[in-house]
């Protein structure tokens, strides 16, 4: 490849300014137009422009400027096949760039809320969100998701047509549902999250990083509803694992467990910012499952080195995050902490009672093989690996398993 | 439109001081009262159902409903409210507990 060719501005770039417009641009529209399924898919005709243009002939001065412009073109095409065409786009001209108004802030919530309305499924949540508010085309969402490109298009469109004909409303949660319809949103961000976090390994370049849009989304949710803890949790905790990003991954793109990473590699301000962040968090006196996660992250992060965490801290707040959240996930989870803090024998105990609920989950075979090894039983440590290894089908994880199997026993 | 979902068999083992239709029937009242109801009524148990369908153009009968299943329609009601939130609202208030509630949009023509 001649390496004068390369393409500038970067994809990373790109993408970042997209996001960035992409849910003002789409709010702002779909409450001029009062249609959120056109709104929608005009933006995303201007981000599947920008995403042609850009890279060619430069990002333009003002980006924002660009998309409304373009989006806007396609409203006139749009409309010009329909009638009260006049009508539509005087309001649209007159206007102007919508998002500089004022109460715009509003807005993007009424986007986001509706994105997640608990009327739509999970996965309509997700996809929905990562187009309206994030900006994704839906072959990056195809592609973050190893799924086909015409799957997730149907699932928009069936998603849309949803908030069409079921009159799902754009607008904020009445008051009293607001805690409720903030966790659904803050559900699909911590997915966002998840999704990411493993798939962002080396070894696809082209997969979007999800996570880096998870923690987006989760600030601005801190910046528009201020004074919610477990958004500010779930901010902080997404902060805390992205800290370690750059120590999770060797040279080869395999993965790295949280024993063997390099901390000096770790990101020391974000990890001290979110350490603030849910300090704050916390003082408001509303606990819940993504802050105790945040501080169940933050103990691992401010510990100096593996021998050094505070093994005692990290059981009493898994302790604290069953009572919130009582999932056997959680359970296996706060089983490694025992088996650290107490030993591999009593955690081993622990995991077994989890057989029948966690036997499709890789982590589970995972955990529990290397208890077994530090118990000295290596031919059961190797069975359970080689059911990890036959459940998982991400790359660098299957490296790590691999690797376990070929050591000696 | 509410689609009232229950089980016959069940809700036919409860007497009826156990399906509460006081409750019942404030609901209704109250959806009336706000001005919102537009009609309901509870129907007749599934094994009631005779079911017409057309086979090339000419209507048969079966005796039951158009679909065996454990749960079934066993009423409905019809509110006029401007958005999926308001008849959630309205759904969530529905006093008998064991039911299921569907919402589905009615089609205006």
């Amino acid at each position: 490849l001649n390496e004068a060719a390369a393409q500038p501005p970067a994809d990373a770039v790109l993408s970042g300014l997209v996001r960035d417009q992409a849910a003002r641009l789409t709010a702002a529209l779909v409450r001029l137009l009062g249609d959120f399924a056109l709104a929608e898919d005009l933006v995303q005709d201007a981000v599947v422009a920008a995403l042609q243009h850009w890279p060619r002939e430069g990002v333009p001065d003002d980006p924002a400027a660009w998309l409304l412009a373009t989006a806007r073109r396609r409203a006139v095409d749009h409309w010009r096949r329909r009638r009260r065409y006049e009508e539509k786009l005087a309001l649209l001209v007159r206007e102007g760039p919508p998002f500089e108004r004022a109460g715009d802030v509003d807005d993007r919530l009424r986007l986001i809320f509706t994105c997640c309305h608990p009327a739509l499924g999970r996965e309509a949540q997700l996809a929905l969100t990562l187009r309206a508010v994030i900006g994704l085309t839906t072959a990056e969402i195809a592609r973050a998701f190893l799924a086909t490109e015409p799957a997730i298009a149907q699932r928009i469109v069936r998603a849309k047509r949803k908030i069409v004909e079921a009159g799902i409303p754009y607008r904020m949660p009445a008051p009293d549902r607001l805690d409720e319809r903030l966790n659904e949103v803050l559900r699909v961000v911590y997915l966002m999250f998840n999704e990411g976090y493993l798939a962002s390994a080396g070894a696809e370049p082209d997969r979007r990083d999800l996570a880096g849009d998870a923690e987006w989304l989760a600030r601005l949710l801190v910046g528009l509803l201020p004074g919610q803890p477990e958004a500010m949790g779930l901010l902080a905790l997404v902060r805390l694992h992205r800290a370690r990003r750059d120590a999770r991954f060797d040279a080869g793109g395999g993965l790295v467990l949280l024993p063997a990473q390099d901390r000096s590699r770790w990101d020391r301000a974000a990890i001290a910012e979110s350490g603030r962040l849910l300090v704050a968090a916390m003082e408001l006196g509303q606990p819940g499952p993504y802050q105790v996660q945040a501080a169940i992250a933050a103990c691992h992060a401010e510990a100096p080195s593996w021998a050094e965490t505070d093994w005692r801290q990290i059981l009493l707040l898994y302790d604290a995050l069953l009572r919130l959240a009582p999932t056997d996930v959680v359970r296996l989870n706060r089983a490694v902490a025992l088996s650290h803090g107490i030993g591999p024998a009593p955690a081993l105990v622990e995991v077994e009672r989890l057989a029948p609920a966690l036997d499709g989950y890789h982590l589970f075979h995972a955990t529990r093989a290397e208890l077994l090894r530090r118990l000295g039983r290596g031919e059961e440590a190797r069975a359970a690996n080689a059911r990890a290894l036959a459940l998982t089908r991400n790359p660098a994880e299957r490296r790590l398993l691999a690797a376990r199997l070929e050591a000696p026993a | 439109m509410l689609l009232l979902v229950r089980s016959d068999a069940a809700w036919e083992a409860l007497t009826d001081e156990e399906r509460d239709y006081e409750a019942i029937g404030r609901w209704f009242q109250q959806l009336a009262e706000r001005g919102v109801l537009q009609g309901g009524a509870e129907l007749q148990g599934a094994r009631t159902a005779t079911t017409v369908s057309w086979d090339g153009g000419r209507p048969m009968l079966t005796d039951g409903p158009f679909m065996e299943a454990k749960e079934t329609i066993g009423g409905f009601g019809i509110v006029e409210v401007s958005d999926l939130d308001a008849a959630i609202e309205i759904a969530s208030t529905w006093p008998a507990r064991g039911h299921k509630v569907e919402i589905r949009p009615i089609v205006q023509h």
